[in-house]
């Protein structure tokens, strides 16, 4: 969910562009990191860990939790990674494979 | 209330009335109180204080403030980064008193409007009225607000609800 | 290969502070940092500092780096590398790095390691659900990039970071449930506890958390009273109806580039985690490899850019600069963190820095 109000922080709202997530059409602001478009579209469930739904932990492209494949590319840190017009992002299965889809 | 200011996060009313100044300087005029009960490097309120009334000899000191010097302004309401400072006007009459404290929440309340005064928990103490939100770019962000509640809600009072 | 006087791994405050520093001391500063803009976790506290004038008191941390930002703009003798992962640091200070992708090397006459630190995990069951995060995740969602995370939050941790994210929290509109705190006491300062407290905000002591509820994201959690030996009293377990569960139970320095550069390190639990051995002017073991900011210690950012400021003039006096007037300026730099660090607060940083200082060398 996107703040409107806000008592210190003024957010400027940017270009949306549309990206896709398994599939679906979701819109996000250009250049913001790929997993702020999708908690912006209520979506927290970013890849299948062994079973396990994971979702986004540390924001700051520390600690791994968030990988997932973009434009068919394992392993994106989509918490760092600028959100661009036309991306296929997907959930990641496993550790990803270079062939894109889940573990090969 | 039971625990302490370092299990609850909340002064005790023997903590509050330690600051308290004499009862002829209460009587006279606004005055401060600050509710800096641990010694933590920082010193704003000394710094930005106009008529040089708080006084710290180490930035850890816990501030020190000549209440003969304060005039109630309330320069360091806006400027304390705990917001732990707060002005007390106990010479309104009518059985009440005024209590100015920061606010950085929205929305912001109105001059005139009836809220819920609320406790050092959160919990609705009283009613208030609101006679003055000062919220400049020179505050950046730190709306200064002042309420008129009971007399009786003098150590409890210290926050509002805005719906 | 590429050479600069004086590299800086880290464009947070301890890393600006540093480029600054050096810069103004007459020499060439390359900083490296792995955002698209320098600033570290600056850019995300919306709270105003402690400290005094010198150090900025009562501004906050997202004008500060603003002010810091156009500084570093301003100077000719700062290069900034953005978007730069650091990959490595090599004998006689070659730096392999990826800038926007490409690979490339250079080497530096000095080298300072303001990296900073990442946050401390706890265990408890599910505790890898979608919708557990680090609270410093929550502050960049919120004020960075204007997203709340949640709406009813759990925060697990009474420390400075604990309470001041709980409030930020408020003021982006979600509500927070309950802060637990398996200490006696409440960590942080009690200024940041008694903000939150006003708004309704419970602070429940010795307490933890036990596990997440849900199947796919979080949809609870279920918190348990601790005894003195921080164990869970059986039978106090229940349960909360949360969406999001915050984690702020400490920061641990990123130090691998520092292991790199083969400074002898040590494990200070009052400082963190594993840090190096340093002199006061904030050399390591490694010749020509110096410390600033979380990395160094876990403290907060007024501490940061001071010590970036002294590992900054250091950095540049061993580099030929050794001017007077800059050798004064770096004492006043130590006295002014000496200060900050005297009262109570500080009490913890000064035990640990005492098991960590360089000895004199002969």
């Amino acid at each position: 969910m996107r703040i409107t109000k806000h008592p210190v922080l003024k957010f400027e709202q940017g270009k949306m562009v549309p990206f896709t997530f398994e599939g679906q059409t979701l819109e996000g602001i250009e250049g913001e990191p790929i997993a702020a478009a999708l908690h912006a579209n209520g979506i927290r469930e970013l890849r299948d860990h062994k079973g396990r739904p994971r979702g986004l932990f540390c924001a700051i492209g520390n600690c791994s939790s968030c990988l997932m494949e973009v434009n068919g590319i394992p392993n994106v840190r989509v918490c760092t990674e600028p959100l661009k017009e036309g991306m296929i992002v997907k959930k990641q299965k496993g550790y990803g494979s270079l062939l894109g889809g889940g573990e090969g | 209330m039971t625990g302490t200011l370092e299990s609850t996060g909340i002064a005790s009313r023997e903590m509050f009335e330690k600051l308290l100044p004499s009862p002829e300087r209460r009587a006279r005029g606004p005055y401060i109180v600050m509710e800096c009960y641990e010694e933590i490097p920082c010193n704003p309120c000394s710094t930005s204080c106009p008529f040089h009334a708080v006084h710290m000899d180490n930035i850890n000191d816990l501030p020190q403030c000549d209440i003969d010097k304060c005039t109630g302004c309330g320069s360091c309401v806006g400027r304390c980064p705990g917001l732990a400072c707060f002005v007390i006007d106990e010479t309104v009459g009518d059985g009440k008193v005024k209590i100015t404290f920061p606010y950085e929440m929205v929305p912001l309340p109105a001059v005139g409007d009836q809220v819920d005064a609320l406790g050092r928990d959160g919990e609705v103490v009283g009613k208030a009225e609101i006679v003055r939100v000062l919220s400049t770019e020179k505050l950046d962000h730190t709306s200064i607000i002042t309420m008129l509640v009971d007399k009786e809600l003098l150590y409890d009072a210290r926050n509002i609800r805005c719906e | 290969m590429k050479f600069s006087d004086v590299v800086i791994i880290g464009g947070g405050p301890a890393g600006m502070s540093a480029a600054l520093a050096a810069a103004e001391a007459g020499v060439r500063v390359t900083m490296m940092d792995r955002f698209s803009e320098p600033g570290g976790q600056l850019v995300k506290q919306t709270h105003r500092f402690f400290g005094s004038e010198h150090e900025r008191a009562g501004t906050r941390g997202i004008e500060i780096v603003e002010i810091l930002r156009k500084q570093i703009e301003e100077n000719p003798l700062i290069e900034v590398k953005k978007n730069t992962d650091v990959l490595g640091i090599y004998s006689d200070r070659v730096i392999t790095f990826e800038e926007d992708h490409v690979y490339g090397r250079m080497t530096a006459g000095k080298i300072i390691i303001a990296t900073g630190a990442s946050e401390k995990m706890l265990q408890f069951e599910n505790n890898d659900l979608p919708g557990v995060y680090g609270a410093g995740a929550v502050q960049t969602l919120m004020n960075v990039y204007g997203i709340q995370p949640g709406q009813r939050v759990l925060m697990i941790g009474a420390g400075n970071i604990g309470l001041i994210v709980s409030y930020q929290l408020l003021q982006a509109g979600a509500q927070v449930a309950a802060i637990v705190e398996a200490a006696p006491r409440i960590g942080g300062y009690k200024v940041h506890a008694s903000k939150v407290r006003r708004f309704g905000v419970p602070i429940y002591t010795k307490t933890t958390i036990k596990a997440a509820l849900g199947d796919h994201r979080v949809t609870g959690a279920v918190l348990a009273d601790m005894d003195d030996k921080f164990q869970i009293i059986p039978g106090t377990e229940r349960e909360i109806e949360v969406d999001t569960i915050c984690i702020a139970v400490g920061l641990a320095p990123l130090s691998e580039l520092l292991v790199h550069s083969g400074a002898e390190m040590h494990y200070v639990p009052q400082l963190g985690g594993f840090v190096p051995v340093r002199d006061e002017y904030l050399e390591t073991t490694a010749p020509g490899v110096y410390v600033a900011g979380d990395v160094s210690c876990i403290e907060e950012a007024t501490a940061a850019m001071l010590e970036g400021s002294i590992a900054g003039v250091s950095a540049a006096i061993a580099s030929g600069m050794n001017r007077p007037e800059l050798i004064a300026k770096r004492e006043e730099f130590v006295e002014q963190l000496a200060i900050l660090r005297s009262g109570a607060a500080g009490k913890k940083i000064r035990d640990g820095l005492k098991l960590i200082a360089r000895r004199e060398q002969n």
